[in-house]
């Protein structure tokens, strides 16, 4: 959901990218971060903890690590601040993920 | 190894005028910020400051902050490091830092630590479903990407940033259910808590959140009434079909660096946690070491201004530079603190310094040491 007219905020988006989220092909634009582009299109579950239990971002400012996610293959990406980049590869992460 | 002067941590505005008040001394600056921008907090408070008068309270966050941001690019001697987060300061000296998947090692003679606070969270079933977020994460959300957390939304905590977030939802189009505050008191200014019973959203005192209701993603909340004791009243529970809850509970001092070089640090709840003890220059119990801003003690932006610019004076005066108007600008930037400070507003603020700062006599002589 994104936000199209604004009282005081005028939103200057970047160029339209394409990522892909769990394979599917999903939108975002440059400047935004992987968490902003996958809310914007619905998605709030970034990982699931070790218990199963499902997690989103909390503090948004790359502070609390609630936000993991698995990006072109390498886990424990804080995607509240990571830039989204045209053909990013984003996967929900599983428990603490791979170390590699 | 990068050779500095002063090395600033953090480009928020504690940090930046921090790296201006020493630049402009002569200093070489090196300016090391975690965020590909500058700014820190500022980028996204849209409305009108809540500081004071003097320190450009009729404007907003998001304008400050690039006036700042325009200032530090301009001195030649101060070198900006984005996407750059510090990993580590060491006894001999050593900084070591992070970018863009580079470790890079630095060498300051004096540091400035002003990496700001991180949002509290608050305990209850569920607290950890997705949609339960914090206040300052909504408004990055909103404010900075433009995107909206989702449709209906249960603000906890009715302080100023509560407050302002809930207005600025409002703004973004989304519906505040309610504001929830387990003291019997709104802790934000009155003028704010106002605007937002004008638009007409219930500002509920002496309730708190029981628990939060969902599979994959927060689906309701079930608020509940305290009684004089600050205990659940059975039976007084209400559920909110609520798809969004922000968690606005205060800030606490992201400290770790502080911790990790071994500063002198002391619990004082006034400030938000543990802080660092200092002297009245800002000087945190090490030698060259000094600190600005939320990091040491949560207070507002106004005050992260002076207090950088103080501490940015004061390692330009320990790095041996001479200032002809420093006695000057040193009250200066002490008296624009406690007027700030002033008046029934700052008295918690207050009573936390006190505990926080160190007396001039036990510093001087063997400090550091
Ligand atoms: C939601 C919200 C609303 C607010 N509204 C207002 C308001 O209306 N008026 C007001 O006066 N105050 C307001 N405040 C408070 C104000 O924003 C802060 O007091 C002020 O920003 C503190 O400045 P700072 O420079 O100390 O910290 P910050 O602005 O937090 O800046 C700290 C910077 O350090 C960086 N950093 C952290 N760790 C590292 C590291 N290891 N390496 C490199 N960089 C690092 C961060 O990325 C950040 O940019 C608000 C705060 C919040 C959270
Ligand atoms: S949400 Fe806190 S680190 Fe990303």
């Amino acid at each position: 959901m994104r936000i199209e007219e604004h009282p005081v905020l005028e939103f200057k988006r970047g160029k339209k990218v394409y990522f892909t989220y769990d394979g599917e092909k999903l939108e975002g634009y440059e400047g935004e971060t992987i968490a902003a582009a996958l809310h914007a299109a619905g998605v709030k579950v970034l990982s699931h903890s070790d218990r199963n239990r499902p997690r989103g971002f909390y503090c948004a400012i790359g502070n609390c690590s609630s936000c993991f996610m698995e990006v072109n293959g390498v886990s424990n990406v804080k995607v509240c601040i990571e830039p989204l980049r045209e053909d990013m590869d984003v996967k929900t992460q599983k428990g603490k993920g791979k170390i590699v | 190894m990068k050779n500095v002067e002063l090395l600033v941590i953090g480009g928020g505005p504690a940090g930046l005028c921090a790296a201006i008040s020493a630049a402009e001394a002569g200093v070489d600056v090196l300016l090391a910020e975690r965020d590909e921008w500058l700014g820190g907090q500022l980028v996204k408070q849209t409305h009108m400051f809540f500081g004071s008068e003097k320190q450009q309270a009729s404007v907003r966050g998001v304008d400050i902050g690039k006036i700042l941001v325009k200032k530090v690019e301009d001195y030649k001697n101060i070198e900006v490091m984005e996407n750059a987060t510090v990993l580590g300061l060491y006894e001999d000296g050593v900084v070591t830092l992070q970018q863009d998947g580079n470790y890079v090692k630095v060498h300051p003679k004096s540091v400035v630590i002003t990496t700001g606070a991180s949002e509290k969270t608050l305990v209850f079933p569920n607290n950890d479903l997705p949609g339960v977020y914090g206040a300052g994460a909504v408004q990055t959300l909103m404010n900075v990407y433009g995107v909206k957390p989702g449709n209906k939304v249960l603000m906890v905590g009715a302080g100023n940033i509560g407050l302002i977030v809930s207005y600025q939802l409002m703004q973004a189009g989304v519906e505040v259910e309610a504001i929830v505050d387990a003291s019997p008191n709104i802790g934000g200014y009155l003028v704010h808590a106002s605007k937002i019973r004008r638009m007409g959203i219930p500002i509920l005192t002496r309730h708190t959140v029981k628990e939060a209701i969902g599979k994959e993603a927060l689906e309701a909340a079930v608020i509940w009434e305290l009684d004089d004791k600050w205990q659940p009243i059975p039976g007084s529970e209400k559920k909110l079909d609520v798809d969004v809850m922000c968690i606005s509970v205060g800030l606490t001092p992201l400290s770790e660096l502080l911790w990790q070089i071994g500063c002198r640090m002391e619990f004082v709840g006034e400030l938000g946690g543990f802080v660092p003890i200092r002297n009245d220059k800002l000087q945190t119990s090490l030698d060259g070491i000094f600190v600005a801003g939320d990091v040491a003690g949560v207070e507002e932006a106004s005050s992260a201004m002076v207090e950088g610019s103080l501490a940015g004076l004061s390692a330009s005066s320990y790095l041996g530079y001479k200032i002809d108007v420093e006695k000057e600008l040193e009250r200066d930037y002490l008296n624009q603190l406690s007027d700030l400070r002033s008046g029934p507003v700052g008295e918690k603020i207050r009573q936390g310094l006190a505990k926080a700062l160190i007396s001039q006599e036990v510093t001087n002589p063997g400090q550091g040491s």
